[in-house]
């Protein structure tokens, strides 16, 4: 059975074999190939059947023995970064979401460990990974309390042939990162009937009875999500210049003080909802209308602008910054 | 009345193969082997056909059909057809005088005269994929004692 292959040893008699009949163009219809190979466990029947005429004339047909190959089981799997590009993460922050697409490329229905790996290298921090959820639910978004968490061994993914499934792999971001650095996490999935050297077989392991046989992928597939820290940072500063009555720079009762809050924001992210505020000091009162924003005059009114004052607080709301932006808040006081 | 449509069937079973022998002067044969690509020790590929004990999608098989006229007459306009198995895709045969069909066996020809109506309404040149059955025909009539051997290839879908 086993030796060399080479055409030439079929005893075919190429010169006895011609077309009887030419169809010049004839017509067919595609059937359909599956994406996926044949399934594990079915089974490939051949007959051939031999006509021919006997010596009456009568034509006689013979069919020959039938051959059954049962297909066996082939282990194969992706694993592929569902994300767009870099998740952008601020450093402290829990449950931050790297997505991933699980995908059964073997022709056998099979169930998958997942093991997730935040300690791979190649960034500047590792992220602690708390928890991995799969999709449940199926609408590819991580759906807290609703999608199912996975524990390894008691609920790994069942995925048919060409099945995939959405893999959540929750992290916390260290407090100590800083802005633009990365992290990685790395999801590895692998068959639980076994993985190994492409072509290892594993006899009677293949989902109808047959034997499994290690894909191409080894059985197992990685991939790797990225967590990008952008980070920002504000500096404040408070400076204050004194005007006296008298056209100097004592602090006499009557001297006005003009005060500058600064807010200097540095780094990659954006700062929500920043706002600079201050008391008005005892021994001086707040001189109407005279909050400005960039050097633009703001009303001392609640809710017509960015800027109020308030219960003997000045404070100008300056909603989101982004790093590398300075905003600057004067008002000015007199000195009782 | 059950019982003995049982027996009728059960005899019916053994007799068949004695009376088939008894008619068919010819005998028809069927073989599938898988090919794996091996390297010997020297590092060169080598190509091995086994029995089909391990079979996965992409396997590439070969199926060889050898014929042997056993009866005493020439056996005339002797044909073999082979319907492919739906999971196997044709490939290839030696025979560059095979017919094929990619219509279920309705209309045959060279593969490249053969056309297929897409889903789309447009036609396209058969590929071998779309082949559904392969067919040889000799063109003497296969003397008493004669034999032979066809073969194609295919791979599992």
């Amino acid at each position: 059975m086993q030796g060399q292959h080479n055409w030439s040893i079929l005893n075919v008699r190429l010169a006895q074999v011609i077309p009887l009949v030419i169809a010049t163009a004839t017509i067919g219809f595609a059937s359909p190939v599956m994406a996926i190979g044949t399934v594990a466990g079915s089974t490939i029947s051949n007959t051939a059947t031999a006509t021919y005429d006997d010596s009456n004339g009568t034509p006689v047909t013979v069919p020959s023995n039938k051959v059954d190959i049962r297909v066996d089981e082939l282990l194969d799997v992706t694993v592929a970064s569902a994300d767009p590009g870099n998740v952008v993460v601020q450093p402290g922050t829990t449950n931050r979401v790297l997505s991933f697409t699980v995908t059964n490329t073997g022709n056998g229905t099979e169930a998958f460990r997942l093991t997730p790996n935040a300690t791979v290298g190649g960034d500047q921090f590792d992220p602690t990974t708390t928890s991995v959820v799969l999709d449940t639910n199926g609408n590819g978004i991580y759906d807290p309390g609703i999608d199912t968490v996975y524990n390894a061994g008691s609920n790994d993914p069942v995925l048919t042939p060409d099945g995939s499934i959405k893999v959540f792999v929750l992290s916390t971001i260290p407090g100590a990162s800083n802005d633009l650095d990365r992290g990685i996490v790395q999801l590895t999935a692998a068959a639980t009937t076994g993985t190994g050297a492409p072509g290892t077989s594993i006899a009677g392991a293949g989902q109808g009875g047959g034997d499994a046989v290690i894909g191409s992928s080894g059985g197992d597939s990685s991939d790797q999500g990225t967590f990008l820290v952008q980070s920002t940072t504000v500096t404040f500063t408070k400076s204050a210049v004194v005007l006296d009555p008298f056209g100097g720079t004592k602090s006499v009762p009557g001297s006005i003080i003009t005060y500058t809050l600064s807010a200097a924001i540095a780094g990659t992210g954006t700062l929500n909802n920043l706002s600079l505020g201050d008391i008005v000091p005892a021994g001086t009162a707040y001189q109407v209308g005279t909050i400005t924003l960039q050097g633009s005059p703001l009303t001392d009114t609640s809710g017509d602008d960015a800027g109020d004052f308030a219960s003997n607080t000045v404070t100008v709301r300056l909603g989101n910054v982004a790093g590398g932006q300075t905003r600057s808040v004067t008002f000015k006081v007199r000195i009782n | 009345m059950q019982i003995l449509a049982k027996w009728l069937v059960f005899f019916a079973a053994t007799l068949t193969p004695s009376l088939a022998m008894a008619a068919d002067s010819v005998g028809l044969t069927s073989a599938v082997f898988v090919e794996r690509e091996l390297t010997d020790s020297e590092g060169k590929p080598r190509i091995e056909l086994r029995a089909p004990q391990l079979v996965t999608p992409g396997d590439r098989l070969v199926f060889i059909l050898s014929y042997h006229n056993q009866g005493a007459t020439p056996a005339k306009q002797f044909t073999v057809t082979n319907p492919l198995p739906s999971a196997v895709a044709f490939a290839s045969t030696p025979d560059e005088a095979a017919l094929v069909s990619v219509d279920g066996g309705r209309n045959w020809g060279t593969l490249s005269k053969l056309l297929v109506h897409e889903v789309d309404g447009r036609w396209r040149s058969a590929r071998p994929e779309d082949v559904t059955h392969i067919r040889w025909t000799l063109a003497q009539p296969l003397r008493v004692g004669g034999t032979g051997k066809l073969s194609f290839r295919g791979t599992v879908r």
